[in-house]
């Protein structure tokens, strides 16, 4: 974290009076209550959303972090979770609602399906959320332990409080769709969805 | 060898073809001409009573010589007996049969189906439309051998395809439209159905 409070020292006594940056002192205390409160909108749709739930429950408990309440409705949710793997169907749907989750918000794609489409790499399904909606942190699994959702969480927190509210850029310009209906160039959404890995030898026909 | 291939043999003669025994289970093929008949009679006869469409589906082989079989199966729950029954289909010909709604209404969805996978048409199904697919689809039958894989389109127009579709265009109104609820919907609602509003890209907002 970034060091906010200096002490200023005085010949012979114990500091007496600390000095900080007014702009940094904001942008500590609004991150941190950014940062300390994420409620996430679960976007659950595959197994991915069954350790989404065990996070969430008691044994691992990331109400622990602040995220006490999840949010159902993306009008009140900060940080939405796509845990599973998403069919175009969904995009839309998934759009929608990142549009309607009010600013600050973030994005964390939990598992392989999510983050590039994982082992289906077929006419069906999207390959990485980040080609619909803007993504913070990926998590790696399939599915992800609870561990590793946690993990992406607390580097969620850390790229919080890395924020500053004083950026002339507003934070997460999140364009809306383009003319052509897209948040990337075309060719940039072609070459994410490349087939790699063992995908680039399945069988494909015609 | 499921007693009812020789009786159905003996009711319709030619329209039946052979019959073989697979894993325990009876198949047998019958001409697409007479299905429904046939249908009917198995539902019917009272020592057939097949009451129980259990599936309906298709599969299309990888050499294009064979031909593309819609699957049946019948199930009898007061004789505890099965029966496979298929109907064979040119792949390079009109691919529709009549459909088994009128016998089975649970045969609805499950044609929407293999129609919405493999583009097989079923003549006098009451809503036949894509079902899996949204309604907007493209690129044609995703189960039929000569699809490819990923898709006919590259990904980013089929990106641009699904953030196009109205997300709540998918179970629309089409659905209203059937139910009994029909005459309680909103007056405005009304009117987007009798438009014929769905799946149509929406206006740019």
């Amino acid at each position: 974290m970034k060091r906010v409070i200096e002490t200023k020292d005085v010949a012979g006594q114990s500091p007496n009076y600390l000095l900080a940056k007014f702009q940094d002192l904001v942008d500590w205390a609004v991150n941190s209550s950014r940062a300390n409160s994420l409620w996430p909108m679960p976007f659950g749709t595959a197994c991915c959303a069954i350790e989404f739930m065990a996070t969430a429950a008691s044994r691992y408990d990331f109400a622990r972090f602040g995220m006490e309440r999840q949010a159902f409705s993306p009008r009140q949710a900060d940080v939405l979770i796509c845990a599973g793997r998403l069919p175009f169907k969904l995009a839309s749907v998934i759009r929608r609602i990142y549009d309607q989750m009010p600013q600050p918000k973030w994005v964390i794609s939990m598992g392989a399906c999510a983050s590039t489409g994982g082992i289906f790499d077929n006419y069906a399904m999207v390959q990485g959320i980040d080609t619909i909606v803007p993504v913070d942190v990926y998590v790696p699994g399939c599915p992800p332990r609870p561990e590793g959702l946690l993990y992406g969480v607390l580097l969620l927190h850390k790229k919080i409080r890395g924020e500053s509210l004083f950026d002339h850029v507003p934070r997460r310009e999140e364009q809306p769709l383009d003319d052509r209906g897209l948040r990337l160039p075309p060719e940039e959404i072609d070459e994410i969805s490349e087939p790699f890995g063992n995908s680039v030898h399945q069988f494909r026909s015609a | 060898m499921n007693p009812s291939v020789d009786a159905l043999r003996a009711t319709f003669g030619n329209a039946i073809g052979r019959g073989l025994e697979s894993c325990g289970d009876t198949i047998v093929y019958v001409g697409r001409d007479a299905l429904l008949d046939v249908m009917a009679w198995l539902r019917d006869t009272p020592e057939q009573t097949y009451d129980y469409l259990v599936d309906v589906t298709a599969v299309e082989y990888r050499d294009r010589e064979r031909p593309l079989e819609v699957v049946y199966g019948l199930r009898s729950l007061a004789r505890r007996a099965d029966l496979r029954v298929k109907v064979e289909l040119d792949p390079r010909g009109d691919l529709a049969v009549d459909s088994v709604v009128p016998l089975w209404r649970g045969a609805d969805w499950l044609e929407r189906e293999v129609y919405d996978m493999f583009g097989i048409t079923f003549r006098g199904h009451p809503d036949l439309r894509r079902i899996l697919m949204w309604e907007t689809y493209a690129e044609g039958y995703p189960l039929r051998k000569d699809f490819p894989l990923r898709g006919r389109f590259s990904r980013a127009e089929q990106v641009r395809q699904a953030l196009a579709a109205n997300p709540e265009a998918h179970y629309s109104m089409e659905e209203l439209s059937i139910a009994e609820a029909y005459e309680e919907l909103p007056v405005d609602m009304k009117e987007r159905l009798r438009r014929g509003e769905r799946g149509a890209l929406p206006d740019s907002e």
